[in-house]
């Protein structure tokens, strides 16, 4: 185990190094100075400023510099916000997002395992239809229609709830987490569904009916908890999922999250952000996946983590 | 059992012999694969309603932009902003031109004296929105397509020739597969588009940069069931070749997966131009794509909700359509549900 985790640190390393000289390599490639003004100022202050923010030196010791840099965590200095630290804003929006992000996920997560048990439990009838119907309309509908439609049924047409921003509390945060609920909510019922059946035709199950186990004994003692098992093995998936879905309805609700801030800097191309914010989700999606082998591998003793196989 | 036994019927004691030239004899006609598959996802009215409408939005998307009486490009300024209008609907109550203007319902084709027929509407510069929808619908579709071929084909390649010669070639190949795995694709597909000139290439090459490796990565596990199998190493044993080997044995066992893939893909695909469009790195004006038209008509969702509408609703069939489609086909192709 402990071998296991370390090879896979390390590969995660490889991946996080890669990510970050491809994110640098790419911000030079860019076209236009990251100075607003450089057209404006005449060489030698050009020279100065260039010298100030280390533009002058030859890239290998700029890369140099920006690696020792983001390994303390510093991602550089915004262009659009007089120079202010990219990891500040960042730090500073973090609070929405996680927000939603967690209501999100426990709301969508919650109700898809009592979708997909009903699913399994009454399998080929009206219920199962209905609630595979609705994983499907979930897994489908993209994050951003889904919003927009209820931006403007609930919002809007009936106004029951703030259309966005976030200065209503809580109940701005409404809307937008159920937006969010629906891809974990889809997945979960999926998944929970077959797995449940696939448990429940097992002979331990079998086994506790012929002990005189009740039907709801047999379902939440002895199955639910061994379909729940591999759920964890799709926390990965869910959580770019997620990351995906904060980008484009922090826009459409006007949340200040990292999303909005992050489609605000592709609309006004201010790379220092855009590249900050897309090493910071690289970091956090890296970690959640290698955070769900390891606990995977924890929660289920039957699983061998060998490592190598695919 | 109180029959009379004189009337039983003479050859019912006749003695039965085992011809045993009919043992082998098969007595229903032999399926192939295919005709098997088929069989069981036409029991699937999901998917079979699924195909229908996607063949439906297919030809709409080829033939769509040029049967409306109107174009996609033109641009009329005075017939901006109308609400679908569809002759012989009109007197049902529904797409009849009607919109809101300032709280109150009013027809807006007489206030502006338009004596045309939009059916779905025209945008904010006085597009039509039924040719736009369409051509719309043919980009979005052009790209997923594409962008899911080129995967499949990366994919296969490199999944095959890392399982099929597997040693020190198929370590290289999987250390690198791993490194890549681990970049989420959204992060790639962000800083592609960032550093390409916007447009269609641009979006394909973002999607596929890293969409081939879960193909690869299913194609390499299948070839290595199947490669060490007593029916592959009986063709070996005959002499086959290494492509015969592949493309008479292997292809055919692993093809059903690759279809099973490709109908995940090819949704993915169109979700991310989707998605690119509308945080603004996707194609830009005046090309359409439904996420530039979900994007433009969710500016002005308050006011002209039909906008956004109509290309939602095309993108979420689709989307639906082919996700059960792609339940279809891994029902019917999974040799494991077989009954």
């Amino acid at each position: 185990m402990a071998k296991y985790i370390l090879k896979r640190v390390f590969y995660m390393f490889i991946t996080l190094f890669l990510i970050a000289t491809a994110t640098f390599f790419l911000m030079k490639t860019l076209p236009g100075s990251p100075i607003s003004s450089a057209s404006k100022l005449n060489p030698t202050q050009l020279a100065a400023v260039e010298a100030k923010y280390g533009l002058d030196q030859p890239i290998p010791v700029q890369y140099g510099k920006y690696m020792a840099n983001l390994a303390q965590g510093d991602l550089g200095n915004s262009y659009q916000f007089k120079g202010a630290s990219v990891t500040d804003l960042i730090l500073k929006r973090l609070g929405p997002s996680f927000l939603l992000g967690a209501q999100g996920l426990i709301l969508g997560i919650s109700i898809g395992i009592l979708l997909g048990m009903i699913a399994a439990l009454r399998q080929n009838t009206i219920w199962d239809y209905g609630s595979t119907f609705i994983a499907i309309l979930g897994i489908s509908i993209p994050s951003f229609v889904f919003a927009s439609f209820l931006q403007y049924w609930i919002a809007v047409k009936w106004g029951v709830l703030p259309v966005a921003l976030w200065n209503d509390g809580w109940k701005s945060s409404i809307l937008p987490s159920i937006a969010l609920a629906m891809g974990p909510l889809a997945t979960g019922a999926r998944f929970i569904r077959t797995e449940m059946i696939e448990v429940l035709s097992s002979d331990y199950i079998t086994l506790a009916k012929s002990k005189g186990a009740t039907g709801f004994e047999v379902a939440f003692k002895h199955a639910f908890r061994n379909a729940l098992i591999p759920l964890v093995t799709v926390m990965g998936p869910l959580a770019a999922g997620l990351l995906t879905g904060s980008l484009v309805i922090e826009k459409i609700f006007a949340i200040p999250g990292i999303g909005e801030q992050f489609v605000k800097a592709i609309m006004v191309s201010d790379f220092s952000i855009i590249m900050g914010t897309t090493l910071f989700f690289s970091v956090f999606l890296v970690f959640v996946i290698l955070l769900v082998d390891i606990l995977y591998g924890i929660i289920d003793p039957r699983i061998r983590l060998s490592g190598g196989n695919s | 059992m109180t029959q009379n036994l004189e009337k039983l019927p003479a050859d019912s004691f006749k003695r039965i012999t085992i011809d045993s030239s009919q043992a082998e004899k098969i007595s229903k006609p032999s399926l192939s694969f295919w005709q098997d598959a088929w069989l069981r996802i036409r029991k699937n009215k999901a998917a079979i309603v699924s195909m229908v409408i996607l063949l439906l939005i297919l030809i709409m998307a080829l033939i769509g932009p040029y049967i409306g009486p109107h174009d996609a490009e033109t641009q009329t300024i005075t017939h901006s902003n109308l609400p679908p209008k569809v002759p012989g609907f009109e007197k049902l109550g529904i797409l009849d031109g009607i919109g809101t203007l300032g709280g109150t319902e009013v027809d807006l084709y007489e206030m502006k004296k338009v004596d045309t027929y939009y059916w779905f509407g025209t945008d904010g510069l006085g597009r039509d929105m039924f040719a736009r929808l369409w051509e719309g619908t043919q980009i979005s579709l052009f790209i997923a397509f594409v962008a899911a071929a080129i995967d499949v084909l990366i994919g296969v390649l490199y999944g095959g020739i890392s399982g099929y010669y597997g040693g020190r070639v198929d370590d290289i190949m999987q250390r690198i597969v791993e490194i890549l795995y681990g970049i989420p694709n959204l992060v790639v597909v962000i800083l592609m588009s960032l550093v390409m000139k916007p447009g269609i290439t641009a979006i394909i090459i973002a999607i596929t940069l890293t969409g081939w490796i879960g193909m690869s990565r299913i194609v390499r596990g299948q070839v290595l069931k199947y490669k060490n199998q007593e029916f592959v190493l009986a063709a070996r044993t005959l002499g086959a070749s290494n492509n015969r080997i592949i493309g008479k044995h292997l292809l055919p066992n692993i093809l059903g997966v690759i279809i099973i893939n490709t109908m995940f893909t090819i949704p993915g695909a169109i979700f991310f131009e989707a998605f690119l469009s509308f945080i603004g790195l996707g194609l830009q004006a005046p090309a359409a794509s439904l996420g530039t038209l979900i994007n433009d008509g969710y500016q002005l969702m308050q006011f002209q909700p039909h906008i956004l509408l109509f290309p939602a609703l095309v993108l979420s069939m689709l989307m639906i359509a082919f996700n059960l489609l792609g339940d279809g086909l891994r029902d019917a192709l999974d040799p494991k549900m077989k009954d």
